[in-house]
């Protein structure tokens, strides 16, 4: 018995050592942060003066009242708008058409997929390129259909359509392969035990089959868009600076301004605890729905 | 652009009905739409390159042509390798890169063995945290992490590059699943032959878990070479800049070399091509790990 006792000891001791590393610093970059931003956002601390005090609730207060807070959360709804309707349709669509192909497919996937490990900082010139209101490609092919020219990232009207497109570029190979896992993992029998019932058309297949198998690949693609959507900043830091006149001033952008431009810690702070409170919606929402998928 | 693609596709299209014969319409137009989608996702690196062999003036010409009309390649890429410190760069954010990944294993790896193969005290509030911290991106934890670096003086240093990343619960998450398909008889057997834990760890688990510790490296390499965030809040001097944090110098107006900058755009865009089209598997593994495990 004192021989189990001392292997158990050993063990833990040697279980302690293996996970201490990790444990502390999770603490010094997790824990300790999270809850210093969470007391930071009490205060006025500015980076500018070392006097500050405790103000209560008055930066989330500050933050209803704030024009450029609502203007960062209009622009945010308006570009995810745009963008998650595409960002989850064609990288669907893609996935299925691709699937059932023989031929092409590993090159198609290579294609699609190219965007998603690029520097979309460097990218971004390029699209930059590609969007000039002047001579850019695209505006020559719009003037081919006697369109245009448009002042894409110049204009306030457009600036989000353009931000947006970048995005779907970069991501839609993301969603893609995240599908391609998810179809495979449907059992052809399904499909085969579908048509014995008269589901022998694509469509119907989509809707009998597909559609509710693909649910858990669909769901995680939704929320993890979602929160790239909300987490927009590399393209707007590098080509438009929330400019022109703010309508590219998304959320992260905006807190980013606050804390590292401004130097209002305190207000930034606040910010960072509303943008973490978004991102736990979305886990929330993603869990709550797998739990319910393993309940049923 | 589509008339670019309008040719193409008229080729193609021919192409395909002599090598297929008697195929389906639909299967056809399908196809034809899917390699128009891929000619729109690879036409940027096309512009890209040919821009960056082209002389400023030709990059905004009003006809546009793929293949240059001076050739200003060899100008642009020395200008860019050679007149400014892009080799400095890449060496910087390859030193980062590699610095963050091997702490990420060192510490990944013992703490998710400990969490999958060991019952102690505490282990099931540690896994809650790692599992809480999944959600917790580096934008939240941002202003504290740097007001602490300020703080000890460490701004502008590859450390203070490094150190929010040191620590991936993603990693240990990841592999704890892996490590807990690892059969316990074999490291049971293994104890009784004298093997230590650390033993066991390099010799067993680790060449068991290859699969899982190569799709988190490439994506821990890849995110972090991408990373504009972080570096642009504590990287001050042009020493410490990172390739991907040089770009902004180009978003700027003024710069009208637009050959030089594209030249630029492509010497940090390379080395992740390169990563993906060695690596395409792994990256895609440990997406899709993510996704299925996540």
């Amino acid at each position: 018995m004192s021989v189990r006792t001392t292997f158990e000891r050993r063990q833990n001791r040697i279980a302690y050592a293996f996970v201490a590393p990790a444990t502390l610093l999770i603490v010094l970059i997790y824990l300790a942060p999270m809850a210093m931003v969470a007391l930071t956002s009490f205060t006025d601390y500015t980076l500018v003066s070392d006097y500050w005090e405790w103000v209560g609730f008055d930066n989330y207060r500050q933050m209803l009242a704030d024009p450029a807070v609502s203007n960062a959360v209009r622009n945010t709804f308006v570009y995810a708008a745009l963008f998650l309707p595409g960002a989850f349709i064609i990288p669907l669509l893609l996935a299925i058409a691709i699937q059932e192909r023989k031929q092409f497919r590993s090159i198609l996937e290579l294609v699609y997929f190219l965007p998603v490990t690029s520097t979309l900082a460097a990218m971004a010139l390029v699209w930059a390129g590609l969007m000039d209101s002047r001579q850019g490609v695209i505006n020559a092919a719009l003037g081919w259909f006697g369109l245009g020219p448009l002042n894409f990232l110049g204009d306030p009207g457009t600036v989000l359509f353009a931000l947006a497109g970048i995005s779907l570029w970069s991501v839609i190979g993301f969603n893609m392969v995240l599908f391609l896992a998810g179809l495979t993992a449907i059992p052809r029998s399904l499909y085969e035990a579908a048509a014995i019932d008269g589901a022998d058309h694509p469509v119907d297949q989509f809707f009998r089959v597909t559609w509710p198998m693909l649910a858990p690949t669909s769901v995680f693609v939704a929320v993890t868009s979602s929160i790239t959507a909300f987490k927009l900043f590399d393209t707007v830091a590098i080509l438009t600076k929330g400019k022109p006149d703010h309508a590219s001033e998304v959320f992260l952008y905006l807190t980013f301004l606050e804390g590292f431009e401004y130097f209002n810690m305190g207000y930034a702070s606040a910010l960072s605890v509303v943008f973490l409170g978004v991102i736990f919606i979305f886990a929330a929402v993603q869990t709550f729905w797998a739990d319910r998928q393993t309940h049923s | 652009m589509s008339h670019i693609t309008a040719p193409q596709s008229v080729a193609l299209t021919a192409k395909l009905r002599q090598t297929l014969g008697q195929i389906r319409p639909a299967h056809v137009v399908v196809t034809l739409v899917l390699f128009i989608g891929a000619w729109l996702m690879i036409f940027p690196y096309i512009w890209m390159v040919s821009s960056s062999l082209k002389p400023a003036a030709e990059v905004y010409d009003a006809d546009f042509s793929i293949i240059p009309k001076t050739f200003a390649g060899v100008k642009n890429y020395s200008d860019v390798l050679f007149g400014q410190p892009y080799p400095r760069f890449m060496l910087n954010s390859l030193i980062v890169c590699v610095g963050i990944l091997a702490v990420q294993l060192l510490t990944a790896v013992p703490a998710a063995y400990a969490l999958a193969k060991f019952r102690f005290r505490g282990s099931a509030i540690l896994l809650g945290t790692v599992i809480a911290c999944l959600t917790i991106p580096i934008n939240v934890t941002s202003i504290p992490i740097y007001l602490g670096l300020v703080k000890v003086g460490l701004l502008d240093t590859y450390m203070s590059m490094m150190f929010p990343f040191f620590v991936s619960v993603f990693a240990i998450f990841l592999f704890r699943q892996f490590f807990r398909g690892f059969p316990d008889s074999i490291i049971d057997a293994a104890r009784v032959d004298g093997m230590t834990e650390i033993e066991i760890v390099l010799r067993l688990i680790l060449p068991a878990a290859l699969p899982a510790i190569a799709a988190f490296s490439v994506f821990s390499f890849v995110s972090h070479w991408n990373d504009l965030y972080w570096p642009l809040i504590v990287v001050q001097s042009q020493d410490k800049m990172t390739a991907t944090l040089s770009m902004m110098q180009y978003q700027s107006e003024f710069d009208t070399n637009y050959g030089r900058s594209f030249a630029a755009a492509t010497v940090v865009t390379i080395p992740m091509l390169l990563v993906f089209l060695f690596a395409r598997r792994a990256f895609i593994r440990g997406i899709t790990m993510s996704g299925v495990k996540g």
